[in-house]
């Protein structure tokens, strides 16, 4: 086992929901629900699931862009709120870059690309302008891009060369952990490759940690060391990639990735019923009693209306599913 | 499976621009069997949007024209239709669905209105009957209680729910082709899922044939009969699904199925194609793949032919030819 970088441990993040004019609150959104993970360094760890299951909400608490409700996150084994806000600056938040889903919307069009790489540079430390162009330029090489790119306007790339400077700009303070939110899926899909094959690399090189959030499984398992499945801002299942796609245990990762498995016209008789979820997801702010996937599971039983299972080891997996842990 | 319904002989369809012209669809030729499912597939700007417009004769006018070819549906060339005959033939013979629900709907009319609104334009049914036809294209669409969902507005409708809606708008007048342009991409996996499946249901109740346009392998492997692959507005192969996936010709096809991570199986590293694909603007001479092929030759500097090397399998690649 690698050394653990960051550990979330039961974080929470509960929105309230208000009406009237004296703002009185009726009701709690419950976006992130009890979610606990660990991220090792030098590794990728997924969080899949659809929209509104609460990856976003789980990586901005990271950021420490919404305050936490509850829970705790520990950085090199030593809890955030223990860290005085100039450590903070200067110890944990260069230590945590992003690159956003959206390359065109994630830079100011106004900026060429040297002052946007340069940006947490300038920002962040004290460097000398002669040190900070150097390191532009290696930056540039690094992400696979010339020199005399550092002096255009992000319009004049293409979707994948973008994305290629925001991995540059996450880059370069020499972050551990990058939270890679949706990397690919605004790009087209010979270009998805591309840019995927450059994260493995740089992982490789400078032993990266990735936090990865996205919705497409196949992405997932060739990205990723270890995955978690959310469902309603809770963890259904938490395991090694190798194994969790193996071997899915919880009735909705099986569904998910029945849903994403390529069958072929002709295959459809010899193969198994492709999983076809009825419903929809149900609304984060009234979750359903017991298990929170029960209205759409196929397995349901009396005992998933009314108790909410626990996350619980299974083989090599936690999952949390009363069919699982065999009740 | 048997009768042509569409053929598309040589299609042509530019973009005036001040920058000089665009060829966003060079020559494009198919065709649709009745009760089909035919995909196009390719990256943005590679014309399948494109394609799918001039079909219905909806590109952006003055800009977008349409200058060569032929498209023939049921028998009757669409191109010598004048626009009244033509609004006549969307509706009833082609109808279209969008990607997005959200900016296909109008959002300040129920949604039973919007359907309601298309029976009337295309379908000569007394006032007092439209209400029954709303309510069963909504029904063939599998939307719960739709004697309730009449009054509803887009925005109270979950995103799934709402591309059903859209669906049900371009079933209403019971057209013979449907043209879907990526309706799954703004959907989540398991809805993804549902709505596939859902069309395929549609499919064997009302016989319709649909044109798949989409980026994504695959919902083209889960849904799709037959399938050609565009290029920067060319189409460089054509094949039967399960042949285009097992035994793939033309190198962009093999460089994209190949580039696509799989959930089945573990990948080390991906296969990358370099490059990016060329501008519209500005296409190299020949086959357009070439700058970017690994197998290029001397030959591709020209414009290769398109050869048929199975049982309604068509490759452009002077690979093939050669």
């Amino acid at each position: 086992m690698a050394e653990v970088l960051l550990e979330g441990q039961h974080l929470t993040k509960h929105y309230p929901v208000t009406q009237g004019l004296l703002q009185r609150i009726i009701g709690w959104v419950r976006a992130v629900d009890d979610v606990s993970f660990k991220i090792e360094s030098g590794k990728t760890l997924s969080l899949v699931g659809e929209s509104g299951a609460g990856k976003t909400t789980t990586a901005n608490m990271l950021f420490l862009l919404e305050r936490l409700t509850s829970g705790t996150i520990l950085f090199k084994g030593k809890d955030l709120r223990e860290f005085t806000s100039s450590q903070l600056k200067k110890e944990y938040r260069p230590s945590v870059q992003s690159v956003q889903q959206n390359p065109w919307s994630s830079m100011n069009p106004r900026m060429r690309v040297r002052n946007i790489i340069a940006e947490p540079l300038v920002v962040n430390n004290r460097q000398s302008k002669k040190q900070i162009r150097q390191r532009v330029l290696e930056l540039l090489e690094q992400v696979g891009l010339r020199p005399e790119h550092a002096e255009r306007y992000p319009h004049e790339f293409s979707g994948g060369q973008r994305q290629r400077i925001a991995v540059a700009r996450a880059l370069a303070l020499n972050p551990s952990l990058v939270v890679l939110d949706e990397p690919v899926s605004a790009l087209d899909v010979s270009i998805r490759a591309q840019i995927m094959n450059l994260l493995k690399d740089l992982q490789m090189k400078h032993n990266l940690s990735y936090l990865v959030i996205a919705h497409n499984l196949a992405t997932v398992r060739y990205m990723s060391h270890s995955v978690a499945i959310m469902y309603l801002g809770q963890i259904v299942e938490y395991g090694q990639a190798e194994e969790l796609f193996e071997r899915p245990l919880h009735p909705y990762t099986k569904a998910l990735i029945s849903a994403s498995l390529l069958t072929l016209p002709e295959d459809e008789e010899g193969q198994a019923e492709q999983i076809i979820l009825t419903g929809e997801m149900p609304s984060p702010l009234n979750p359903p009693a017991g298990c929170r996937f029960h209205t759409r599971c196929s397995e349901a039983r009396d005992i998933c209306s009314k108790i909410e299972p626990e996350l619980v080891p299974v083989g090599t997996q936690l999952v949390k599913c009363h069919h699982c842990s065999g009740l | 499976m048997s009768e042509t319904l569409l053929k598309v002989e040589d299609l042509c369809s530019v973009f005036l621009t001040r920058q000089g012209v665009v060829k966003a669809v060079d020559g494009v030729s198919f065709h649709v069997k009745e009760r089909e499912t035919f995909g196009i597939v390719g990256e943005s700007g590679c014309g399948k949007t494109v394609t799918g417009l001039s079909i219905l004769r909806l590109l952006p006018e003055p800009a977008g024209r349409i200058v060569g070819g032929k498209i023939i549906l049921g028998g009757i060339n669409i191109m010598e239709l004048s626009k009244k005959e033509m609004r006549a033939f969307r509706g009833k013979m082609i109808s279209m669905i969008l990607q997005d629900p959200m900016t296909s709907l109008n959002p300040v009319y129920t949604i039973g209105d919007q359907i309601a609104e298309s029976i009337r334009l295309h379908q000569d049914i007394p006032n007092s009957g439209v209400q029954d036809e709303v309510i069963s294209a909504l029904k063939l669409l599998k939307i719960p209680a739709p004697e309730m969902r009449l009054g509803d507005y887009p925005f109270q409708l979950s995103g799934g729910m709402r591309q059903r809606v859209v669906g049900a708008i371009a079933m209403s007048c019971h057209p013979r082709l449907l043209i879907a342009d990526e309706p799954t991409t703004a959907l989540d996996a398991t809805i993804q899922a549902q709505y596939i499946h859902l069309f395929k249901d549609v499919q064997k109740t009302t016989g319709v044939s649909i044109i798949f346009i989409t980026h994504d392998f695959g919902v083209i492997a889960n849904m799709c009969h037959r399938v050609a692959v565009m290029y920067a507005g060319k189409i460089v192969e054509t094949a039967r699904t399960r042949e285009l996936f097992n035994a793939p010709v033309h190198p962009y096809t093999r460089a994209l199925i190949d580039s696509v991570p799989r959930l089945d199986r573990k990948d080390d590293r991906l296969f990358s194609i370099e490059g990016q694909p060329p501008s519209l603007r500005n296409l190299p001479p020949g086959c357009r793949f070439y700058p970017r092929c690994s197998e290029r030759m001397e030959v591709c500097g020209e414009q290769p032919p398109e050869v048929k090397i199975g049982d309604e399998h068509y490759v452009s690649c002077w690979k093939v030819s050669k």
